[in-house]
């Protein structure tokens, strides 16, 4: 059985006295430890669909499940990481860490060890003692990532993370998002804009049609694994590629009022 | 003679840093220059001393008030009355702008209110202040909430709404309770800019000192200041005016330094 089902959510927001549709009857499994990234151009609602797995932003209609039981609210079987880092910026990098384990049962040495783990997972062991506004984009994504899996949540969802680094440093994020997804094996919805991104990370590309939001594609990515950078210059990858941006530009194209 | 000319240009950019002396340097040079100014005015008589004295006649004045003792006793008086006023503001503020920040409907059930009396002229509530506090200084205090208080509150909710939302959704999904991701998430996420909005609101508690102490006040620097007006003792009205912005700016730095040492997370490397 699947451990993530999303079972034909629905978003209408009323602005101005209208209601605009961002999604419209989206249905969607995750198996387990599977990576499931979703494209598609922006004001597609993707946001919004994470938000819902989320539990951050209510449905209009259908239901989230996790492991079968349906979604309330946020919980400690989803870690989010947010494009703006969002940390706790007046605690240090171990603090920011330490502060996820707070509500969990366990003793004071398995949360020292946890954290020690995570941070050294994350590659910022000797910044423990850092406030966040000392360090660069990438190393603050890394707290944030560190800090939603240190209590071991079943789903990771990820907003756009590395959208705001610059190309070098974003590459480095990928991979080692992986890395850390390869040892610790978690379920992850990834959304992006960034095609090549989605590809490179993902089991699953799911791209969603704008306006209102649905399914348009549902591609696996059969590459194998562990990935290397350079498997973007494979022609399976570049086809793979090729048939997203397709997608996509059809998409764009059609919310900007020009003929596909 | 190139390199001189390109360094002058220099530091006249847009957005170019300067050296540090050189930041501190014009901020003694100009005042000092307009001082100056004030100096050769006077001094070459251009302008009658009643309704300009010289910094020298200035300085005396300030010199008499400080030996007679006035001096003191009216910055003290004063200074309390500022705390008095800007605390009891401040104390009231702080729940109401936290709360109006977090909570949609009393935002929805005091904002247009409060930004109605917002708008009204302090000067013109100084009879009632007198009906309802009398002439103590009970009044001066009212005087000095009511201009700080209104304007604090609405930005003390803004500095509430405006942290990153994130935030906020990053302590739902670790499992806090509201209470816990107000006092532990939001308040220190929004401390910075609280302290800044209190830095800036006790400096207008300061400019309505004159107001308060315009009715039925004994001592005081703003009653110096009017009791002044009466007889024509420009040199009076011109030290008391500098003096209040002279205790204005130490309470400015005595704010930006705190807030320096309190929020030490803010500063990068």
């Amino acid at each position: 059985m699947a451990l993530l089902e999303i079972d034909g959510i629905g978003k209408t927001f009323r602005v101005d006295g209208n209601d605009i549709c961002a999604i419209d009857h989206v249905d969607l499994s995750v198996a387990e430890n599977e990576f499931v990234s979703i494209v598609g151009s922006s004001g597609c609602g993707k946001s919004t669909l994470l938000n819902i797995v989320g539990g951050l932003e209510e449905t209009t209609s259908g239901m989230v499940r996790i492991g079968g039981s349906p979604v309330e609210g946020p919980g400690r079987d989803r870690g989010f990481v947010f494009q703006g880092y969002s940390l706790f910026e007046w605690k240090t990098v171990e603090s920011n860490i330490r502060f996820a384990l707070e509500k969990t049962r366990l003793s004071r040495a398995e949360k020292d060890e946890r954290v020690a783990h995570f941070i050294q997972a994350v590659g910022l062991a000797g910044f423990e003692r850092a406030w966040p506004a000392q360090l660069s984009g990438g190393m603050r994504q890394r707290v944030a990532i560190a800090r939603a899996l240190v209590y071991r949540p079943r789903i990771l969802l990820m907003d756009e993370p590395f959208g705001a680094l610059d190309a070098q440093t974003r590459g480095m994020m990928q991979e080692l998002l992986l890395r850390v997804w390869e040892d610790h094996k978690v379920t992850v919805l990834f959304v992006t804009h960034d095609v090549e991104e989605a590809v490179f990370l993902a089991d699953r590309v799911v791209v969603l049609a704008s306006r209102p939001g649905r399914i348009k594609r549902d591609l696996p990515v059969p590459l194998p694994r562990p990935r290397a950078y350079d498997i973007v210059a494979e022609p399976e990858f570049i086809a793979l590629k090729r048939k997203i941006l397709g997608d996509i530009r059809e998409e764009t194209l059609k919310t900007m009022g020009f003929p596909a | 003679m190139p390199v001189s000319s390109r360094r002058r240009g220099r530091y006249m950019r847009l957005r170019q840093d300067i050296p540090n002396w050189l930041f501190t340097l014009a901020g003694i040079a100009f005042p000092a220059a307009l001082i100056l100014m004030w100096w050769l005015v006077s001094e070459l008589g251009l302008v009658r001393p009643l309704f300009l004295p010289g910094p020298g006649d200035v300085m005396v004045e300030g010199l008499r008030q400080a030996r007679e003792g006035i001096l003191w006793e009216d910055a003290s008086v004063s200074i309390y009355r500022i705390l008095a006023g800007w605390l009891s503001a401040t104390l009231v503020a702080l729940p109401v702008g936290i709360l109006m920040g977090n909570y949609r409907l009393i935002e929805g059930a005091l904002e247009p209110l409060i930004s109605t009396v917002r708008y009204m002229p302090v000067v013109a509530l100084i009879p009632l202040s007198i009906l309802w506090a009398g002439i103590g200084d009970a009044q001066k205090i009212l005087i000095l909430f009511l201009g700080t208080f209104f304007q604090q509150v609405l930005m003390v909710m803004d500095n509430v709404k405006t942290i990153d939302r994130n935030l906020i959704r990053a302590g739902q999904t670790l499992g806090f309770s509201n209470g816990e991701i107000l006092a532990r998430i939001i308040l220190p996420a929004a401390a910075p800019g609280i302290w800044d909005t209190l830095r800036i609101t006790i400096g207008w508690t300061w400019t309505y000192l004159v107001v308060a102490e315009l009715v039925a006040a004994n001592a005081g620097l703003g009653r110096r200041i009017m009791d002044a007006q009466r007889y024509l003792a420009t040199e009076t009205i011109l030290f008391g005016t500098l003096f209040i912005g002279f205790l204005g700016l130490l309470t400015d730095y005595f704010f930006k330094r705190t807030g320096r040492a309190l929020f030490a997370w803010q500063r990068q490397r």
